[in-house]
């Protein structure tokens, strides 16, 4: 402790208060989307505001995952979101090997353009990208979702993984050659082992961030059997808006990935978002 | 190596320049960094130029056949479209509203959570939780919070006097932006908590103690050491983040597609609106533009702020 | 076997030229130290050698094969970094066996060079443990063995000790001499340490600012510096320059004696362990004691002269001066060193 001060009573209190209060606002909406989806149709509108439910059924649950489209969009989701973190690590840490270990000619200038993809309104290439996807054939596929959403996180992919080499000294891989590694065999014996937290670490960046990525889904998905979980249950909200509890368990079967990579990422989280500086 | 090849190389200095060397040195990076080059040109830096260009064409899907080059037609168009201008003022307001009210209480969750305490890893986690939900699913989960049928919140500010009767704030003009607003903070707070803890952490403990010594209250420690420490980290990261703030569309668009009449429509979502329920490709374009203007101006105003500034 | 080669090999980063002109022909079996003040080039050039910094000029040549465009692994060299550079995800066995690894050494035949030099380091009971496990003279052994096992034409070292606390340093100081006269392989050492240089080299090469000051054994440069840089370089504490004024039959320093001296020198250099303590006024020059360090084997003096500044004294054992004595310095006149005005040496004539 910096401080050799005995803190007052009071102050120590009113600190333990402002701790849960945090955490009382972080967890509210999602604890009410859950308590919604465990309530029984019929006493949704009995129970109003309390607090607590006063029965529980899964039969939300049961109707969204076997009686709807849902498992459908859920496994097109899973499947861009997984492809898409995969691509998208893989070249990104290639970049960021290349940032991290070699100066050359032209280094500032990408470094550059990539910023500058973080800075213009992604909304302004929505209709290009729209127009080529379109004359490509490839709209309502989800390749044509993977490439676009590949390409848009690789820039900040790019920097976390420059951050993770970075902290690998380069005497290491120097070692290796002199032991008598190829470079590619350094990376491989070397190198990789060493990275696999930073990669694990940029697989969920990069899945959290596809999994909820719904604009450019809208745009470029509108036959049912391609759609992805954002638009999904969007499209599902518009239609039946008063069918509250199939929504809140849809909404809260769309937690669940994202909630899984946190608690995996979460010891990255610093140095991912300082790396990513923009990212939200 | 080969001997020919050694008694080939044994004179003068040209060989480096397509040997092995020249290789590993200036091509080798190069291929790591193709995909990512080629991938970023193709998806985002080309579309971005036929976006600028759009923006002097007319390009509307519902109107195949008027397509063509119209000059600055859209941008004239702009200047009397009463929905652009309210568009340009709301948007200053969601950003100014979400930035400020993220950057405080995520400075002040930083404060707290940059002291040990009992249980800090445990919260720690459960306030950076937010980050991670999906955009849509915040969206969707503060207009249903928001919703008198389903919702608590009407019902308690109602109970507490600051609503005349519990209903949906989202469907008043007058109050409907604070609704994005809100969901905007909660899930904002964690980054600027994240950020800002990382850079009080680099702050060196034994200056508190010297400033302790010398007798600086709690108080004084926060505005003597800890601002001025934070100050330019946090100039640039409020800059970043407002201009990220301005693009973000999917809140407003999910939780009220812009309305109602026009008082949550920001430049983003009506960007987005334009193209994706007008399909009206140029006049988008047009909007997007003056977006990217606005933010060039916001970015020069704030260089030439933080360099007069630094000069004082 | 090898003997190592440079001919005017010269190093550029862009346009900014950090060696140049250096040659250098190392023989087989020598100890080689690189020394000189940081940024000086002899990192650089070291990993010239070992192939991790291209060359831009000149022929590099080991065995008499040229390798200026031979990649690190073909170059067959060791290499002991300062960090130690140990894989922390291998066991110390693995990564004193990680060279014959990559060359598809089948595991049985590993063991025995791994374990043999195992021994030499006092390693044995480590070889499953992890790098992060080992203190930092254990780390530093285990680098010193991962060279060992390569048996290479020549090992290089980049600043080993320098992480390491001032006792163990001078005990791998002498494990590495003792290495050295074991396996009589060519070495090539860098360091900034100059007890290190003069202790373990058989010849020193010092560099400044990018060029070869000169290259000689540790006696060579201490009793023949060749110029000024060397000659307050090398030797601990540093030697005195004093100004000089010429005059008839030699030169003055102060107000001393003239001193028989070569044409052209414009400064004289004496070591603090070549002035003797005289009374005032019965010695070469006349100064006041202004701070006395007592070592015990030594006592240096700091003194100051009116015309000359500062100089040094170092007299064997203890002596009776105290802050703020008059004293007088006599010079050995057979340990004076000349520089004429580019600071070059002068040979004392005969």
């Amino acid at each position: 402790m910096a401080s050799a001060f005995r803190p007052s009573p009071v102050m120590v209190t009113l600190k333990y208060a402002a701790i849960l209060g945090y955490v009382a606002f972080a967890l509210f909406p999602l604890y009410w989307l859950v308590k919604i989806a465990l309530t029984p149709d019929a006493l949704i509108f009995s129970d109003g505001t309390a607090l607590w439910p006063s029965a529980l059924t899964f039969d939300n649950f049961r109707k969204v995952i076997f009686q709807s489209d849902f498992m459908g969009y859920f496994t097109n989701s899973v499947i861009v979101s997984l492809s898409t973190a995969a691509a998208t690590t893989l070249i990104a840490a290639a970049a960021g090997y290349a940032f991290s270990r070699f100066r050359f000619r032209g280094k500032g200038i990408v470094i550059a353009l990539m910023l500058l993809t973080q800075m213009f309104p992604l909304l302004m290439i929505i209709a290009p990208i729209y127009k080529i996807v379109s004359s490509l054939g490839m709209l309502n596929s989800l390749t044509s979702l993977i490439v676009v959403y590949t390409a848009f996180n690789i820039p900040f992919a790019t920097f976390l993984m420059q951050s993770f080499f970075d902290g690998i000294p380069k005497d290491l891989e120097e070692a290796a050659m002199i032991d008598g590694c190829t470079r590619p065999q350094a990376l491989r014996l070397v190198i990789l082992p060493l990275t696999l937290p930073g990669l694990a670490a940029t697989l969920g960046f990069v899945f959290t961030a596809a999994w909820s990525e719904l604009l450019f889904a809208l745009m470029l998905i509108s036959k049912n059997d391609a759609m992805t979980f954002p638009v999904g249950l969007l499209t599902f909200v518009s239609k039946f808006s008063v069918d509250w509890g199939q929504m809140m368990a849809a909404g809260v079967l769309a937690l669940v990935p994202s909630c899984l990579f946190f608690f995996f990422i979460q010891r990255y989280l610093v140095q991912g978002l300082t790396s990513g500086a923009v990212k939200g | 190596m080969s001997q020919p090849t050694t008694i080939a190389n044994a004179s003068g200095m040209p060989r480096t320049r397509f040997g092995r060397a020249y290789f590993r040195y200036a091509v080798e990076p190069w291929l790591y960094l193709s995909p990512a080059v080629l991938l970023i040109c193709f998806v985002m830096l080309i579309p971005l130029f036929i976006g600028v260009s759009y923006s002097v064409q007319s390009i509307n899907l519902l109107r195949p056949f008027d397509t063509g080059y119209i000059g600055l037609e859209n941008f004239a168009e702009l200047g009397d479209d009463k929905r652009f201008w309210t568009a340009m003022v709301n948007t200053f307001w969601w950003t100014f509203g979400s930035v400020t009210l993220q950057f405080l209480l995520g400075l002040g969750l930083a404060m707290l959570l940059t002291r040990p305490f009992h249980g800090k890893r445990i919260v720690q986690a459960l306030v950076f939780l937010p980050w991670a939900v999906p955009t849509f699913l915040i969206a969707l989960t503060w207009a249903w919070l928001l919703n008198p049928i389903i919702g608590p919140l009407p019902h308690w500010w109602a109970a507490m006097g600051i609503l005349g009767e519990p209903y949906n704030i989202l469907s008043n003009p007058e109050t409907a932006m604070w609704g994005p607003i809100m969901a905007n903070v909660w899930y904002g707070v964690p980054f600027f908590a994240i950020t800002l803890l990382a850079a009080l952490q680099s702050i060196p403990g034994e200056l508190y103690e010297a400033a302790e010594i010398d007798g600086a209250t709690p108080w004084q420690c926060f505005t003597k050491i800890t601002l001025p420490f934070l100050g330019p980290m946090i100039a640039i990261t409020v800059m970043l983040r407002a201009i990220w703030v301005a693009n973000f569309a999917d809140l407003i668009y999910v939780m009220t597609g812009g309305g109602p009449a026009n008082s949550t429509q920001i430049l983003s979502t009506y960007i987005f609106t334009t193209a994706f329920r007008k399909l009206d490709f140029g006049y988008a374009s047009a909007i997007a533009v003056a977006l990217l203007a606005v933010l060039f101006v916001y970015a020069a105003l704030l260089l030439v702020i933080r360099a007069k500034l630094v000069k004082t | 076997m090898a003997t190592i080669e440079m001919r005017s090999v010269s190093k550029k980063y862009g346009n900014v030229e950090v060696l140049r002109d250096i040659d250098l022909n190392i023989a087989d079996g020598e100890f080689i130290v690189l020394v000189g003040p940081s940024g000086c080039g002899k990192s650089t050039l070291l990993r010239m050698v070992a192939g991790l910094e291209p060359i831009t000029g000149g022929d590099f040549t080991i065995g008499g094969k040229l390798m200026n465009d031979v990649p690190p692994r073909d170059r067959d060299i060791a290499m002991v970094f300062q960090s130690y550079a140990l894989y922390p995800h291998m066991t110390v066995g693995r990564n004193m066996g990680f060279s014959m690894e990559i060359r598809k050494t089948p595991k049985r035949e590993r063991l025995g060079p791994v374990a043999g030099a195992a021994a030499t380091l006092g390693l044995d009971k480590l070889l499953d443990r992890y790098p992060k496990a080992l203190s930092g003279g254990q780390r530093q052994r285990v680098a010193m063995g991962r060279a060992i096992v390569r048996d290479p034409k020549a090992f290089l070292f980049d600043e080993p000790l320098s992480n390491l606390d001032a006792a163990l340093r001078v005990e791998m100081r002498l494990e590495i001499a003792r290495l050295h006269q074991r396996l009589s392989t060519t070495m090539i050492y860098v360091t900034h340490d100059q007890v290190e240089a003069m202790t373990l080299a058989d010849r020193i090469v010092v560099l400044d600012a990018g060029r070869i000051q000169q290259v000689g054994t540790p006696l060579d440069l201490y009793e023949r510096p060749a110029n000024r840089f060397v000659a307050t370089f090398i030797g601990s504490p540093n030697m005195n320059i004093l100004d000089a004024t010429a005059v008839e039959g030699g030169m003055q320093i102060g107000k001393s004696p003239v001193i028989a001296a070569p044409k052209g020198a414009v400064q004289l250099g004496i070591r603090p362990e070549h002035l003797g303590l005289a009374h005032q006024g019965a010695g070469d020059i006349d100064v006041t004691a202004q701070l006395v360090e007592r070592l015990g084997s030594d006592t240096n003096i700091y003194t100051e002269s009116p015309d000359l500044g500062s100089i040094l004294l170092r007299v064997h054992g203890n002596v009776d001066v105290n802050a703020g004595d008059a004293i007088g310095l006599t010079l050995t006149r057979d340990k004076l060193h000349f520089f004429d005005t580019a600071g070059n040496s002068i040979a004392r004539q005969s």
